[in-house]
């Protein structure tokens, strides 16, 4: 196992998310918006805006904010929010844990399909079933993810009600919170039934926002599998006389996923930070509405905590993929 | 003789639609109201709060020691039985209602309204550190001594005499929480409000649902529904989608579309009511061009208020002639609007020599409120109207802290601004927006006028406690307002509830703000 080079990337962590907490700190105050002004609004008189200011540290230099900043992150400490106050870091876990569930899940469904359909049309090429996927990848690159997502609610939920439709489980059946993640807490909590509605509430907003990253993999997919098929060595499994599916599934797909991963690892890390849109339609309380939310506010605080969470998840995933280049592929090495 | 049984009916029946179609009904008790809005609470520690979704949920649970009627602005006893004022005007004396309990059983006596009231505005409180206490100014600024008399009667006394202090009183940043609670929870107590209120806090889950549950022990009329669940729903097309499917009963903030096919639905209802605000169009007053009245007089001729609200409210607004809305008391209603009358503008502006080639800043706001839902838009109607007059207006448009900064600096020559009177007191909008002495930088006054007749007015009336007599000063208050238009007083909007027809005795305070101990729900 690469220790030293898993080491080694782990030592650039601390310095890309040094420098992550720096620039977003930076970025922040020079975006014109004074959280104080923002909170209060055209209602505050001079003396409240003084004071909760004063209350907030935005009197102090900038250097000095800084340092007391990178301070507690040392410790551990995201700060709080300029809200509510309420400490960021329980803020973010509350909702990091449903933007997973969802993310994971739009994943799983994006990759499932995406690689079959690619595969499929890479085998068949040109044929109709090849046609008609590709352009069903045009269409869901270029859908917008907002439009979609109010057409099936309004379809699969009002006027047709076979899926609910919103939220992440009815009302009155929340499992104990112990993970966050709700189809695990219905199985430790709640028993079949209660998993089954967690998974219905799952289905509509995990398909809205697969369906762009669905598209892509499937593009890849095909392209890549295309490539993969003339090669030498798929032509000599064929003459071993292997069966058409090992030839496909074990020796040209698995030699294909070179570029799926990457795109997979990609797509997972802006599904985790980026599903506002799909967050908004569907009431899922996850981390992108919270951003957004945050970001509108001038919360400086519960932004800068969302962006370095956001950098820790994008790092992991790379890590997580060149890692898997490794397994993929034996003639991958790594240097520590 | 036939006549009489047609118009008992015709009563009869407007009555029955007027409270949603079933008044014959006998309440029922059970079930769960659900309750779709537009987004999460901040805090349920309402002294702390400055946002309507926190207001919305912990008015439930909190109570204060005086409220606003259920259905109107007018200030009623809630944890106080009675009060009286001091000859002087500076001491307010409370009688506390009796053997009313905490939800977490702590008795209420004159010790919780203390230290509710004191953690906010004395810093060596012990509970000061544990809140940002944002509004004070609108809410206990005046008060400067707490008095427990003994364990139910309490005495606020303020620096000099303050009418308006009853209303600050009832909003929802005065409320009383338990002791036991603000001294276990310190810094989170906004995440477990604890109060007197109809509901009991049961659960949050972040910018999901807040659980609210009966309080059985309620001191008052029993809750009717066992719950209140409010569902935070963002996107406004799947708040209606909710209504409509029947997923909540009550969807807040629809836009005026959705409104509409709310209307056409047979299973819906809506209510409407004046809100208790204005939107507003400020002269700089100190910039040479408005200093002379006519001027502003002959502008605010030119704009046609009617085809504002008719394509940029959806109709959802009432045009307004005074600084406030008729929705708060004392409204001058004999006071005749300038009409819009685009020749007799222009003869006006001729008559005051008004310099036609240069041009004017005017400055729209960058966000959209209720009194103001499409500024931008609003700004190039009026822009038309001032072209149609010869007055050439330049769009100002700044990001919104800016914005308040330069306008209250006096930047500006005209700019877009609104209010909301939380305390429904008229006090709130006159002394506050247009008094001499809040007409210096950073100014509320942002038309920076210092009208010496109609600031004296507006301190008689801070000092005067008796109603009728403070109504008096305030009409005339308005009249030299309208003589001396500093604003253009733009439009009061409607305050909206949309429900499912399953509820009933669903109330609308004009500031939208109510808690839902009577509201019922049927199976």
């Amino acid at each position: 196992m690469p220790f030293g080079y898993l080491g080694k990337r782990l030592l650039h962590l601390v310095f890309v998310l040094l420098g992550v907490s720096l620039i977003v700190f930076l970025m922040l105050r020079l975006i014109p918006g004074d959280p104080a002004r923002l909170l209060l609004g055209e209602f505050a008189s001079a003396e409240d805006l003084a004071r909760l200011r004063a209350q907030m540290g935005l009197e102090r230099p900038l250097p000095v904010q800084y340092g007391l900043y990178l301070g507690r992150l040392l410790q551990g400490d995201l700060g709080r929010s300029l809200r509510n106050g309420a400490p960021v870091a329980a803020e973010i876990g509350q909702r990091l844990t449903a933007t997973i569930e969802l993310a994971v899940a739009a994943m799983a469904i994006a990759a499932f399909l995406g690689i079959a359909a690619g595969v499929v049309s890479a085998v068949r090429p040109y044929s109709l079933f090849d046609t008609l996927a590709m352009l069903l990848a045009l269409v869901g690159v270029s859908m917008p993810v907002f439009w979609l997502g109010l057409m099936l609610m309004y379809l699969l939920a009002v006027r047709f009600p076979v899926l609910p439709l919103m939220g992440r489980i009815g009302m009155g059946n929340e499992p104990e919170a112990l993970t966050g993640l709700m189809l695990v807490d219905t199985l430790l909590d709640g028993g079949p039934e209660a998993f089954l509605e967690a998974l219905e509430h799952l289905v509509l907003p995990a398909f809205t926002l697969a369906t762009v990253p669905m598209a892509v993999i499937a593009r890849i997919t095909r392209s890549s599998m295309l490539e993969v098929l003339q090669q030498d060595y798929v032509r000599t499994a064929r003459a071993k006389g292997l069966d058409e599916s090992v030839v496909i599934l074990r020796h040209a797909l698995r030699n294909a996923l070179l570029p799926i991963v990457t795109v997979l690892g990609l797509n997972l890390g802006l599904l985790l930070s980026g599903a506002v849109l799909t967050e908004t339609i569907f009431s899922w309380p996850g981390l992108g509405r919270y951003v957004v939310d945050s970001l509108m506010a001038r919360d400086y605080a519960a932004v800068q905590g969302c962006i370095l969470v956001f950098a820790v998840i994008m790092a992991v995933i790379n890590l997580v993929v060149d890692l898997a280049y490794a397994a993929l592929d034996p003639r991958i090495r790594f240097h520590a | 003789m036939r006549r009489i049984p047609i118009i008992v009916t015709a009563a009869l029946f407007v009555l029955v639609s007027f409270s949603g179609g079933s008044a014959a009904e006998t309440p029922r008790t059970g079930g769960t109201l659900v309750w779709g809005r537009g987004g999460d609470s901040v805090t349920l520690d309402l002294a702390q709060a400055t946002d309507g979704e926190s207001i919305k949920a912990g008015i439930q649970v909190l109570e204060n020691l005086v409220i606003f009627g259920k259905d109107s602005m007018n200030v009623e006893p809630q944890l106080a039985e009675s009060w009286s004022v001091s000859e002087d005007g500076l001491t307010w004396t409370f009688k506390l209602r009796k053997g009313v309990k905490f939800h977490d059983g702590y008795p209420f006596n004159a010790r919780a309204v203390y230290d509710s009231f004191a953690r906010v505005i004395f810093k060596e409180h012990p509970y000061h550190g544990y809140g940002q206490w944002k509004y004070v100014s609108l809410s206990l600024a005046p008060v400067k001594d707490i008095r427990v008399i003994d364990d139910y009667t309490i005495a606020l006394v303020t620096e000099k005499p303050y009418a308006p202090l009853l209303n600050n009183l009832a909003l929802w940043l005065c409320p009383i929480v338990s002791p036991r609670a603000m001294a276990e929870y310190k810094d989170k107590i906004g995440m477990h409000p604890v109060g007197t209120g109809p509901f009991k806090f049961k659960s949050w889950v972040k910018d999901d649902q807040i659980v609210l549950e009966r309080n059985p022990d309620y001191w008052g009329e029993k809750a009717r529904v066992d719950r209140i669940v409010l569902k935070a729903i963002p996107e406004p097309s799947a708040r209606l989608m909710a209504l409509q499917s029947g997923t909540v009963d009550i969807a807040d903030d629809l836009d005026p579309d959705s409104i509409a096919l709310v209307r056409k639905n047979p299973k819906l209802a809506v209510i409407e009511r004046p809100s208790i605000n204005v939107g507003y169009l400020a002269f700089n007053t100190q910039k040479p061009r408005f200093q002379d009245p006519r001027v502003r007089v002959a502008l605010s001729h030119a704009i046609d208020k009617e085809t504002i609200i008719r394509s940029i409210f959806a109709g959802l607004a009432i045009p307004a002639k005074n600084p406030f809305p008729p929705s708060i008391w004392s409204y001058n209603d004999k006071i005749a609007p300038y009409e819009y009358n685009p020749q007799k503008a222009r003869k006006l502006l001729e008559e005051a020599k008004f310099d036609f080639n240069s041009e004017i800043e005017l400055w729209a706001m960058p966000v959209s409120r209720a009194y103001m839902p499409e500024p931008v838009k609003t700004a190039e109607l009026i822009q038309s109207y001032f072209a149609a007059v010869g007055v050439k207006a330049k769009i100002v448009r700044h990001e919104w802290g800016a914005y308040l900064s330069k306008t209250q600096n006096g930047e500006h020559d005209l700019c877009m601004l609104g209010w909301l009177g939380g305390n429904a007191d008229p006090d709130n909008f006159l002394y506050g927006l247009l008094s001499a002495d809040t007409a210096k930088p950073p100014a509320a006054n942002v038309a920076f006028w210092k009208n010496a007749e109609f600031t004296e007015l507006c301190l008689k009336a801070q000092k005067t406690f008796n109603k009728a007599e403070r109504t008096q000063l305030y009409l005339r208050a308005q009249e030299i307002f309208h003589a001396e238009a500093p604003w253009i007083p733009i439009a009061h909007s409607t305050i909206v509830r949309c429900y499912s027809k399953k509820l009933h005795e669903v109330p609308l305070r004009p500031n939208g703000l109510n808690s839902f101990p009577m509201v019922w729900k049927e199976k």
